[in-house]
This record gives structure tokens, C-alpha cells and sequence, in this order.
């Protein structure tokens, strides 16, 4: 019980944020918080937020692991585009769906790698080695889809996107299972706790007998293998792949949903279902923009608004402003007891 | 001997004119005063950005909303000029207040909030690019006297190259940028606080003025940079520059300023954006090449430059090291 306080205390603003976010839509739209079942499957604005929020929330895994590194990786937008391209160009030319799918989370993973072997062994700052991919990734893209916006037809495969299994969207399966593994397999062994002491001080950690860079390793490839999820996810739903738009942006997304998620930029203690949280918060912002029918040219502003507001509440300032009047508070309360007790 | 500070730019340079030599060798006409012309006009907008992304990263910092500022910029010009009937000057003067107290905000919000650079000038980004929605989400274009007899400005070199009005401001631009890094103490504080923040603080530096006043410079340049993006296509649009943000780090990184902050040079900025320029030059001229592999050829540059970063850092703080042994 005390377990689950905590947690709850922890998740308190995200939760807050979002139900907040959530009552605002549903008075200025009423019907939002209908979910109906159609040709027995579930159909609703709320399913509607849960599908289209499965690419950030894939990103958000793996970021937010990369982030409690002291990381960023920038370059899974781009590797949403190469993974997308390589798993149209193999159905198109026929492969079954088993190899596209271990080819494309494949070549995710290589691409995490490579960020890994930049970041852990030639210890370049983490912004500036996935800029590297991130600019030549969407060139990589276009190389393997020859330019052109390659579309497929196969049913199979486009299931993945749009499909759905016992009346829920595949894509809500794939990101919480995919959220599932990677933060059982981090909590209930000692990753995380590992993971956090090298992001806290990466040499203090390598001393006390951390394999950092193992585990930076390991964060970068976990980021390639989400992204990978994404790309399939994106270009099956589509049923192409665009190198130049597909996962544009995406990682930006995972970035503000990890900071809107309360894990500082600074690295240490992380918690992935916050920024999990985070990611539902963009998405529903994205979506109650258009249910409410503002217009779409509203979205960016607003979005822009919402963080602005959150990252002001969360900066170290404030947090040390707040935490002085606490103090003041419980300093004050402290004297007047004493003065009580010598009365 | 150079300085081993001095090497990433002097590599550089090298590159560029062995790489612009080995161009000349297959294509003779590519060492025509047309195509240098061109050159210096087509990369204006992103040269103008890039000194501004220099003092950013020079100061440790790093801007990720220069490419929205530019749109918002170019398409709230156009809008004024073209349904407002307002003077291109107002227009530009209005355009550039707005882009420097947009930049002053997000250098106050770092300082003072202590939020990091990258995150501020993210919402930075979101806010001018959904600010440039608001305006219009259509192409505006612009027609007036008083642009027309700006862009028909131009010196006109031997060989029928034209240094254009837009080239000259690019130019004036590094010129100024090379002086203030280098003469000024404001340049002095920015080196000085890319070194180490808090020796910087103890020194006396005003950290708060200056952060707040690199923020102002690079969004002041942003807005040039729109303005100059506006009279070189004629027209504002929302979703123009997406990116561009990278092309001005590229350029800054390859020109061998240190992402980490406190070293680098204005004038290697300048070769940095010479180099992409001639890149895409060269993929006009070869004609077979496709465009994505100039995102390719940036991708490994920056690589190899920054590899060589990493090396001159680990040589030198090695050579220290020894010598300190040695003084022991």
C-alpha cells in the first residue's frame, strides 16, 4: 500500500494535467467521452487518443531511458523514416512478414548502436552525436526508397497500423506491451537503479563498478528498437513510407513528453510511466484541438502554451522558490512552537 | 605551428579549397565569378543564422528556433506588405523588434529560470512556427517598387557574376560578427562564459546581461535572416525553413567552433556554410547525383569534424597533463 501511495504522489500533476486536459475537451466537446462499439470494434475520440498517441509513446520508452542517462537522442525521427523505407522496400519486393519485421527492428537497433558507440566510446556530447543521424538519416531514407514515396499493398502488414484484435487497435497493443517489457525488464532487475547512477555521475558510477558504458549502450539500442516499432507502425498505417515527412518532429514530441513526464533533462531518476502520462497529454491536446473544432492552425500555438506554462512551473528557479517558502513555512510554524513551550 | 585550437578551422579550409579544386578539375565553368556569385546569394539567409547560432554555441547555449523565426518573420513581412499595404521598411524594422524581444524572452528564461537552453528554445521553436501559422497558412506573395530596385541592386563582377544586395548583407554581417566576437567585450564575455560559467561569474562577467543579450543577437539574426529568405523567394510562407536550425549547427560545427562552448572562430562559420553550399553546387553540376545525398555528405562531415574535435581535446589535455607531470 505504501508502494502504491507513493507511485500515486509521484503521478499526481501528470495524472492531474491530464484529467484537467481531458474535462476541458469533454464540456467544449460533448459526445468525447463516448467510446461505442462498431463492426465489434471500439470507437471513440478516447481510442482514437490511445492509437494515435502509439508512435510518441514507443519514442517516449526509449527517451526517457536515454534521457535518465543524461542523454538525448535526437536522431529517432530519422530512424523512424530508414526503419519505415526498409520495411516497405522488403514487402514490396515480397519477403514474408516474419523477416520485414526482424530486418526492420534490426536495422533500429544498428542505428541505436551506432548512437551508442558515439556517445559511450568516443564520449562525444550525446545532443550533438545523434544530430549526426538525424541530419543523415532522412538522406539514408531516400537512398533506400530511391526518392520516391514507396506504397505497398499487403494486408498483413498494414495490420499492424490500422488493424485490431478483440475490438482494440493493434497499435495500442504494441506500445503497452512494448512499455510493459522494457519497464518490467528495467524494474524488476537492478537496470534502472543502475542506469540512474550513471546518469547521476557517470564516473562516480564507473568507479563504484557500473559497466556505464554497457548501459549507455543498451539505452541508445532500446531508443533505435522503439523507434523501429514506430516506423512499422507509421508506415503500415499509411501503407508507405515518405522519408522526408514520416516521424518528422517525432522526437521532439518525446522529449517535451518526457519533460512534461517530471524527468529532469539532467539525468538520474526516471519514471516511464510519467513520461508515458506525458505522451497521453500531448496527443490528447493534439486531438481536443481538432475535436473541439478550432482550427488546426491553433494546435502548434497552443501546444507551445501548455509546455511553456508546465516547463516554467518545473524549472529549478521555482522548485527552489517554492521550496523556500515550504522551509520559511515549517521554520515559522518551528519558532512559534518553541516560543509556546518556553511561555 | 598553429594552435591546436586553430586546427578544426584550418582543416577546414583546407578541405573547402581542395575540395573546390578537385570540382574545378571535372567541371572548369564551376570556377566562374557566376557561380561564386550564386553561392554567396543562395546561402545568404543561412549565413546571416549561422553568426547567430556562433555566439549561441560559442556561449555553450544552442537555438533550436531559428528556422520557425525565419518563417514567422518572412511570412509576417510578406502579410504586412502585401494585405496591409504597410512600407517594406516599417515591415522590416517591425519584423526585427519582434524577433529580438522574442529572442531576449527565451535568453531570460534560461538565465533566470535555469531551465535548459535546448528545452527553452524548443517551445521557442513550437511557439514562433505556430505564431507563423497564425498569421497565414497560405504563400503570400509580395510585389512592390521597393523591393524590386532592392533585389535589383547588384555590383556586377568580371565574368558576369553579380554580388547581389542580399550576398552584401550575408557579407556585412560575418564582417561585423568577426569584430564583435574577437574586438569587443561582449565578445570576450560570450568566449568566457562558453569556457566555464562559473569562473566566468566569479571573473565579474555580467552572465545575466550577456545570455540575455547572445539570445537577443541570434533572434535579431534570425529576423535578418527572414527578411533576406523573403526577398530571395518573394514571398512569406509558414511552412518554409523547416530545419534549418540543423543546417546553421552543421555549418557552425564544421566550421570548427566546439560544441561544448569557448572556442571557435566567426570566419570558420563562413567556410562551414561555403562548404554545404559548394556540396549542393557540385550535385547541380554533376547532374546524375540525387539531392538527399547532400544531407548524406553533411552527415559525414559533421562526423569526421567532430571526431577530430574529439581527438584535438584528448591530444591536448593529455599534452597538459605531461607537462604537469613534468613540473612535479
Amino acid at each position: 500500500m505504501n508502494w502504491f501511495t507513493r507511485r500515486l504522489r509521484r503521478l499526481a500533476p501528470q495524472l492531474a494535467a491530464l484529467a484537467i486536459i481531458l474535462g476541458v475537451i469533454s464540456l467544449v466537446a460533448p459526445g468525447f467521452l463516448t467510446v461505442s462499439v462498431q463492426n465489434g470494434r471500439l470507437y471513440g475520440s478516447l481510442i482514437d487518443i490511445l492509437v494515435r498517441a502509439a508512435p510518441v509513446a514507443l519514442l517516449t520508452v526509449g527517451m526517457t531511458l536515454v534521457i535518465a542517462t543524461r542523454g538525448i537522442d535526437l536522431s529517432i525521427g530519422a530512424v523512424i523514416a530508414i526503419c519505415g523505407a526498409v520495411a516497405a522496400t522488403l514487402i514490396s519486393e515480397g519477403y514474408p512478414l516474419p523477416v520485414v519485421i526482424a530486418v526492420s527492428l534490426g536495422v533500429g537497433i544498428a542505428c541505436g548502436l551506432w548512437n551508442g558507440v558515439l556517445v559511450a566510446v568516443l564520449d562525444i556530447q550525446p545532443i550533438i552525436a545523434t544530430l549526426i543521424l538525424m541530419v543523415a538519416g532522412r538522406g539514408i531514407a531516400q537512398l533506400i526508397t530511391e526518392g520516391v514515396i514507396l506504397t505497398f499493398n499487403d494486408d498483413t502488414f498494414s495490420a499492424l497500423g490500422s488493424g485490431a484484435l478483440a475490438g482494440i487497435p493493434i497499435p495500442i497493443y504494441l506500445w503497452i506491451g512494448t512499455a510493459l517489457a522494457i519497464g518490467l525488464l528495467i524494474r524488476r532487475t537492478a537496470l534502472g537503479f543502475l542506469i540512474e547512477a550513471t546518469g547521476i555521475n557517470r564516473r562516480a558510477a564507473s568507479l563504484a563498478g557500473v559497466r556505464a558504458r554497457f548501459l549507455l549502450f543498451s539505452a541508445y539500442a532500446i531508443s533505435g528498437l522503439c523507434a523501429a516499432i514506430a516506423g512499422m507502425i507509421v508506415t503500415a498505417d499509411i501503407r508507405g513510407a515518405d522519408a522526408n515527412n514520416a516521424g518528422l518532429w517525432l522526437e521532439l514530441d518525446a522529449i517535451l513528453a518526457v519533460v512534461v513526464g517530471g524527468t529532469s533533462l539532467n539525468g538520474g531518476r526516471f519514471s516511464i510511466t510519467a513520461s508515458l502520462i506525458g505522451a497521453l497529454i500531448i496527443q490528447s491536446i493534439n486531438t481536443g484541438i481538432l475535436v473541439s473544432g478550432f482550427p488546426p492552425e491553433f494546435n502548434l500555438i497552443i501546444k507551445a502554451g501548455i509546455i511553456i506554462v508546465v516547463l516554467t512551473l518545473q524549472s529549478p528557479a521555482i522548485v527552489t522558490v517554492f521550496g523556500f517558502i515550504k522551509a520559511t513555512r515549517r521554520g515559522d510554524k518551528l519558532n512559534h512552537g518553541a516560543k509556546e513551550a518556553t511561555r | 605551428m598553429i594552435h591546436a585550437r586553430n586546427l578544426p578551422f584550418v582543416t577546414t579550409l583546407a578541405i573547402f579549397v581542395i575540395a573546390y579544386g578537385l570540382c574545378v578539375l571535372q567541371f572548369p565553368n564551376m570556377l566562374s565569378t557566376r557561380v561564386i556569385g550564386n553561392l554567396l546569394t543562395d546561402n545568404a539567409f543561412l549565413g546571416i543564422a549561422a553568426v547567430g547560432m556562433t555566439f549561441v554555441i560559442l556561449s555553450g547555449g544552442i537555438d533550436l528556433s531559428v528556422g520557425s523565426v525565419i518563417a514567422f518573420t518572412s511570412v509576417f513581412v510578406a502579410v504586412m506588405i502585401g494585405s496591409f499595404g504597410v512600407h517594406p521598411l516599417t515591415a522590416f524594422l517591425a519584423a526585427l523588434v519582434i524577433s529580438t524581444l522574442f529572442g531576449c524572452l527565451m535568453g531570460a528564461m534560461i538565465r533566470y529560470l535555469l531551465i535548459p537552453p535546448f528545452v527553452v528554445t524548443l517551445a521557442g521553436m513550437f511557439l514562433a512556427r505556430g505564431a507563423a501559422y497564425l498569421v497565414s497558412t497560405q504563400s503570400v506573395p509580395i510585389t512592390h517598387e521597393f523591393i524590386d530596385t532592392m533585389l535589383g541592386f547588384y555590383i556586377r563582377f568580371p565574368g558576369g557574376g553579380r554580388l547581389t544586395l542580399l550576398a552584401m548583407v550575408m557579407l556585412v554581417v560575418f564582417a561585423v560578427g568577426i569584430v564583435v566576437a574577437s574586438r569587443t567585450r561582449f565578445g570576450a564575455n560570450v568566449y568566457a562564459i562558453g569556457g566555464n560559467i562559473q569562473s566566468a561569474e566569479l571573473m565579474g562577467v555580467p552572465v545575466g546581461a550577456t545570455t540575455i543579450r547572445i539570445y537577443a543577437l541570434s533572434g535579431f539574426l534570425s529576423g535578418l535572416a527572414g527578411i533576406v529568405y523573403t526577398l530571395y523567394t518573394s514571398s512569406g510562407y509558414s511552412l518554409a525553413t523547416v530545419g534549418v536550425e540543423l543546417d546553421a549547427i552543421a555549418a557552425v560545427v564544421i566550421g570548427g567552433t566546439l560544441l561544448t562552448g569557448g572556442v571557435g572562430l566567426i570566419a570558420g562559420t563562413f567556410v562551414g556554410i561555403l562548404l554545404q553550399g559548394l556540396i549542393q553546387t557540385y550535385i547541380v553540376f554533376d547532374g546524375t547525383l540525387s539531392s538527399w545525398w547532400t544531407k548524406i555528405v553533411i552527415g559525414i562531415l559533421l562526423f569526421v569534424f567532430i571526431v577530430l574535435q574529439r581527438t584535438i581535446i584528448w591530444y591536448s589535455d593529455r599534452r597538459l597533463a605531461v607537462r604537469q607531470l613534468k613540473e612535479v
